[in-house]
């Protein structure tokens, strides 16, 4: 054993440093998460601040932050189900239906642009768009609705501008994924239905369908995994003082109890909490779809 | 093939329909490129342009002649390429040994790669690790906490697994080190696959906003992106460009559009390539997991 790792030295040296920085950024932050059963000291650091058990835990199941907080993330992701996980699927069958090639070639590029940009990017669209007043997008809304409309502070409005936002930027890019499974149906599978009569209807419903099934499957089990992470920067960028009630989820929760309030410990746990809960959801998920005797992803 | 007219309709719908998403998407781009050479009297009487009436450069004079904007954008490009670097070669360095089966411990290291990828330690643990090294309010905190992206390596490492081993072979019997096999064989064949994953890489540094503002407290230390959402987000206009002259009054609608402007034309510029790589790039990691 010894002698094979000697052998192998130039190897180790080589791997050295991504080991170390996933020691240093992965692991201990890892290790770092015991300071949700500490009240952590920063100059006792994490080895030596007093364990006080679940008090933290506790304090989280019962402060009236909790359940306005597990609601507001519940609910985006309720509607990021509904309407941004089936949205490129949609997109990606009607781009399939397209025979110009040309024409869909161009619709491509246009619609993935925004997954290149930052959410800094598009929360400063938005603003410009929906400003009160002078931005077109709520002029247009003004003169739909006959009332002068403040679409950027209104508590109301909150979650249909980041579901918009969340459309705008993922459905184009989330098509590539379904039309490279669409790509790999056998031309014969139609040309057989349609000598059977089959309309176009029909051939979508009983062959392009059933092709991207188990690529649909997978997205979703990576959703559900990834359900609670709201996305911490569009929320943050989105939030004011005005809309704060429902604005604020797990993710932009965490930061400010920790960076700003510097509740290094309860932050700890209210994080901890979250991916515990994305842990179970994945392997739920993950459960469910074998059940149905699909491919999970593991 | 013949075509029914309840299929033509479809079809005709259809294109409608995506020519309509297509624009949706890319209007707010002409409007923004169009608002920043518009004059500030003009962005706030006319709904919705897409050519201003006169073209003016008032916007783009105001921020080039801040320092404070100039520097961000400085800083920002500066990360970027040193970020990139770094990213890039922690990760080719670390995918060519774990692509490697007969490596002892390979399969530990690679699966407690993999575990990071569904369990983190969160925002507050890395925060603090970031301060007890002393990181905060260093560039380095931009770069290293994200220095290799987990998938990433496991992309590349899939793609070394793949070059034929009969090359490296020879190479080690002709008397190159492991090292040298690495650098004179291993990295010539990898050029197209180094090429996206730097594209990958830098957009993500250009595009991150968690890390300065976690990290990052000395506003003469802003990136590009802090320094867009102070303009545009919060509004904050005086404190951020600092006064020029107190007699001035700057445009501050235009300024909004053109920051907005200057901070994704790199974008923009890279995206032919950015669309080509970043597509491959997807479609390699999905296949191979």
């Amino acid at each position: 054993m010894r002698i094979r790792i000697f052998r192998y030295r130039w190897l180790y040296l080589l791997i050295l440093p991504g080991v170390v920085y996933f020691a240093v950024f992965k692991y201990a932050p890892m290790y770092g998460v015991t300071i949700a059963f500490q009240d952590y000291l920063p100059f006792l650091g994490f080895s030596d601040s007093p364990w006080v058990g679940l008090k933290h835990f506790e304090a989280l199941f019962s402060s009236p932050d909790f359940p306005r907080v597990l609601g507001n993330t519940l609910i985006l992701a309720a509607l990021h189900v509904v309407f941004v996980f089936p949205a490129p699927i949609i997109v990606a069958l009607l781009l399939n239906e397209l025979r110009l090639s040309v024409l869909k070639r161009a619709i491509q590029s246009s619609i993935y642009i925004p997954h290149f940009l930052s959410w800094t990017i598009v929360a400063s669209l938005t603003y410009l768009l929906f400003a009160m007043d002078i931005g077109p997008a709520t002029q247009l809304l003004n003169t739909i609705t006959g009332e002068r409309l403040d679409v950027l502070s209104d508590p109301d409005w909150f979650r249909p501008l980041i579901i918009m936002q969340t459309l705008w930027k993922a459905t184009g890019w989330g098509t590539i994924i379904y039309l490279a499974a669409l790509a790999s149906v056998d031309p014969n599978l139609y040309e057989a239905a349609r000598i059977d009569g089959a309309n176009r209807w029909q051939q979508m419903w009983h062959i392009t369908l059933p092709a991207i099934r188990s690529t649909v499957v997978v997205m979703a089990i990576l959703t559900a995994g990834n359900l609670l992470d709201t996305g911490f920067e569009q929320i943050y960028l989105m939030t004011n003082a005005l809309n704060r009630s429902v604005a604020e989820v797990f993710d932009t929760y965490v930061y400010f109890m920790g960076i700003t309030q510097g509740a290094y410990s309860y932050s700890t746990a209210v994080g901890l909490f979250k991916a515990v809960v994305g842990i179970i959801l994945i392997f739920g998920a993950n459960w469910l779809a074998r059940r149905f005797k699909q491919n999970g992803l593991f | 093939m013949k075509s029914t007219l309840g299929s033509k309709i479809f079809d005709t719908i259809n294109i409608v329909g995506l020519v309509g998403l297509a624009a949706v998407t890319v209007l707010p781009f002409f409007y923004v490129i169009a608002g920043s050479f518009a004059s500030e009297s003009e962005i706030t009487a006319r709904s919705f342009f897409l050519w201003p009436h006169q073209f003016v450069t008032d916007s783009y004079d105001y921020i080039f002649a801040t320092n404070t904007f100039l520097r961000s954008l400085i800083v920002t490009i500066c990360v970027t390429a040193v970020g990139t670097v770094i990213q890039v070669a922690l990760t080719l360095t670390m995918a060519y040994p774990l692509s490697k089966r007969y490596l002892p411990g390979r399969n530990i290291m690679l699966n407690l790669v993999i575990f990071t990828m569904v369990f983190s330690g969160g925002m507050i643990p890395t925060y603090l690790i970031v301060r007890e090294l002393g990181m905060l309010n260093t560039y380095w905190a931009l770069i290293l906490p994200l220095a290799i992206n987990p998938f990433y390596l496991i992309i590349v490492k899939n793609f070394f697994q793949e070059l034929p081993e009969e090359l490296q072979e020879a190479g080690r019997i002709d008397g190159c080190s492991e090292i040298g096999v690495f650098w004179r064989i291993v990295l010539p064949l990898s050029k197209p696959i180094i090429a996206t994953f730097a594209l990958f890489y830098s957009v993500a540094i250009w595009n991150d906003f968690m890390s300065p503002l976690l990290y990052i407290d000395d506003t003469s230390k802003w990136t590009l992106q802090m320094f867009v959402r102070q303009v545009t987000v919060s509004a904050d206009m005086a404190n951020t460009m600092g006064q020029l002259d107190p007699n001035y009054i700057p445009p501050e609608q235009g300024l909004k559009f053109a920051v907005i402007v200057v901070a994704t034309v790199p974008i923009l510029l890279f995206y032919p390539f950015l669309q080509k790589h970043f597509a491959k790039g997807i479609l390699i990691g999905s296949v191979k997991g």
